[in-house]
């Protein structure tokens, strides 16, 4: 079966909150200890979700990202860890796209790999935790949609599909062609091996620019006003004490002197 | 095209009740309803929801239009998004509110994309822009680093908001409005998702997204063992015990106990993180705490620079005293 996987680059989410700046000139978020961009982990766990089909069912994978400035050692990682191509849409016209204009982009780059059984995306990105690239391009694509599946069984032309509820989880059937975006309970994403690591740096991207894939204008429908960090407000008055036992009792008095038991 | 003029709220339901988050939905599309000289107008779809329509005017709303039928007793994506289309035709709705819980977070986007307009997820503050009327959206981004404000510039203006992030108005028997019963029956047949069955993972105890009180523990607790120790405290205030990714991880506690960016989002009175480092993605699960209390044993913890109350100690030396104190003080 033949697999599309939309993934994203993305700041190191990772990294510690203390190194979190906002790059004034670009208006976006940065990590200040130069720790270099990464694949988004949820588009990760979509990629893992895939591998696991491709090595039940057979097929494809094929990995497609749009943006601009893209890190190739980022992006190389799902060669590396077992995907069979890298499409790449990128352009300086890119860098600023809403959701609308990155389902447009990746629904026509889609359209340009033209065989897919399943089409994956992660539940959000780690950046814009907005989660709405996989809903987009199922219903730009007419297609079946499953939002934050954490098990995936194909049957022929049918998906049993669990998705993750916040006390439990559902099973839906759905008819393929069909878009799942993956939840992080699919379970843990492959490291790369060294063999997976030679074989890709020998592997090139196709590179795209939006007229190759027929995207003559960026549309966009919603635009940031501002992005900003919070001083945190909390002062956290540490409670004194000869013994971590006489702490306690001195939070047990604070807490209830401030009424909150 | 619809011509788009007032304010919509998706209203859930728990038990054939208005649901918390919906009560504080209706609460901000009031606001910004009376900014815009809008309606406010309740969209309910649901089985045996009647009540629930009535307690939507109480809680601020001019109109209600329900759909009741024992075919929407379960979200369903694929109907669900069917119907919800035809409502907020038939609301004329400019904006569009829902709650981002299991139900929004799926059909938000989703809906959006159909009308050929976008969402935003997860917002913890709306208000009217004063010059161009649009709706101003503020959302955390970088899993909780940033916050950002966005427009949208086609309606309808779809957003989720965050539980507990908005404030319900008090119920008034006396306000006056309209209940209107929407027929949008639909042809399953043409649905594309079937739903075969909804697994609960039953929850002893008090819910986390309930409890006033929440007492979380993180990898430091290192064994299931010692997350009966939490419980043991937790219990004292009739709360409910949390847990941290990684803790999740080691499988001490079950998925529907993590509080972060992935798990649950809540807002107690009362937070007590303890052996918890306080990740960024954490945080966002926790960061609407009245008060934080963060019990750790190194003093650069992240958890101090969020917390009101920190004790630098090993929690269990500080955990089982705080659980002995408390209980002398309730008796």
């Amino acid at each position: 079966m033949n697999i599309v996987v939309c993934v994203k680059q993305v700041i190191d989410p990772e990294a510690p909150s203390s190194v979190f700046r906002i790059d004034e000139a670009t208006q976006k978020g940065k990590n200040i200890d130069d720790s270099p961009p990464v694949l988004d982990p949820y588009g990760e766990y979509a990629l893992e979700g895939a591998l696991r089909l491709k090595a039940d069912k057979g097929g494809k994978v094929t990995v497609i990202s749009i943006g601009n400035d893209f890190d190739q050692n980022a992006m190389k990682k799902s060669l590396a860890i077992g995907a069979d191509e890298l499409i790449l849409v990128e352009d300086d016209s890119l860098k600023d796209l809403d959701a609308y204009g990155t389902v447009c982009g990746l629904v026509q780059a889609i359209k340009k790999v033209g065989d897919y059984d399943l089409i994956l995306t992660g539940r959000e990105a780690s950046d814009t935790n907005a989660g709405q690239t996989g809903s987009g391009i199922a219903e730009a694509m007419g297609l079946p949609l499953v939002t934050l599946v954490q098990q995936i069984d194909i049957d022929g032309s049918q998906a049993k599909i669990q998705r993750v509820i916040t006390d439990g989880y559902e099973s839906v059937t759905i008819p393929l062609p069909a878009v799942l975006t993956i939840s992080n309970e699919i379970g843990e994403v492959r490291f790369p091996n060294m063999k997976g690591i030679m074989a890709a740096k020998k592997m090139k991207p196709t590179v795209y620019g939006p007229g190759d894939i027929g995207m003559d204008t960026v549309p966009k429908k919603s635009k940031m006003v501002r992005l900003y960090q919070e001083v945190s407000e909390a002062h956290c008055e540490f409670i004194k004490g000869e013994s971590p036992e006489e702490m306690a009792v001195n939070l047990a008095e604070k807490l209830r002197e401030a009424k909150l038991f | 095209m619809a011509e788009y003029k007032n304010v919509g709220v998706f209203c859930e339901t728990n038990g054939g009740k208005l649901a918390p988050i919906s009560t504080e939905s209706l609460g901000i599309g009031r606001k910004l309803a009376d900014d815009l000289g809008q309606s406010l107008v309740a969209l309910l779809i649901g089985d045996q929801v009647g009540d629930a329509a009535k307690d939507a005017i109480r809680y601020g709303a001019d109109k209600v239009y329900v759909v009741d039928n024992p075919m929407f007793k379960d979200y369903l994506s694929d109907s669900y998004v069917e119907v919800a289309q035809k409502l907020v035709d038939q609301a004329s709705a400019q904006i569009v509110i829902m709650g981002q819980t299991d139900m929004g977070r799926d059909l938000a986007p989703r809906l959006a994309f159909r009308l050929g307009t976008v969402s935003t997820s997860d917002c913890l503050e709306l208000a009217i822009d004063g010059a161009s009327k649009r709706l101003l959206q503020t959302k955390p981004v970088y899993g909780g680093n940033a916050k950002e404000v966005f427009i949208i510039d086609t309606d309808p203006q779809i957003v989720t908001i965050r539980s507990k992030a908005m404030t319900a108005l008090a119920p008034e028997d006396a306000r006056q409005g309209e209940v209107v019963a929407f027929d949008a029956a639909i042809d399953v047949a043409t649905l594309k998702m079937k739903l075969l069955e909804k697994v609960v993972e039953e929850v002893t105890g008090v819910k986390l997204e309930e409890a006033t009180i929440v007492v979380s523990g993180g990898r430091g607790i290192g064994s299931p063992e010692g997350f009966s120790q939490l419980e043991e405290l937790a219990a004292l205030f009739k709360g409910a015990v949390g847990a941290s990714r990684p803790a999740v991880d080691q499988g001490w506690l079950p998925p529907n106990r993590l509080v972060g960016i992935t798990g649950k989002i809540i807002g107690p009175d009362l937070y007590i993180a303890v052996a918890i480092s306080g990740s960024t993605q954490h945080m966002t699960g926790c960061g609407g705490s009245k008060t934080i209390v963060g019990i750790n044993l190194d003093p650069e913890a992240g958890i101090f620079k969020r917390a009101h109350f920190g004790v630098i100690g090993d929690w269990k030396a500080v955990v089982p005293a705080l659980t002995e104190k408390i209980k002398t003080m309730i008796g």
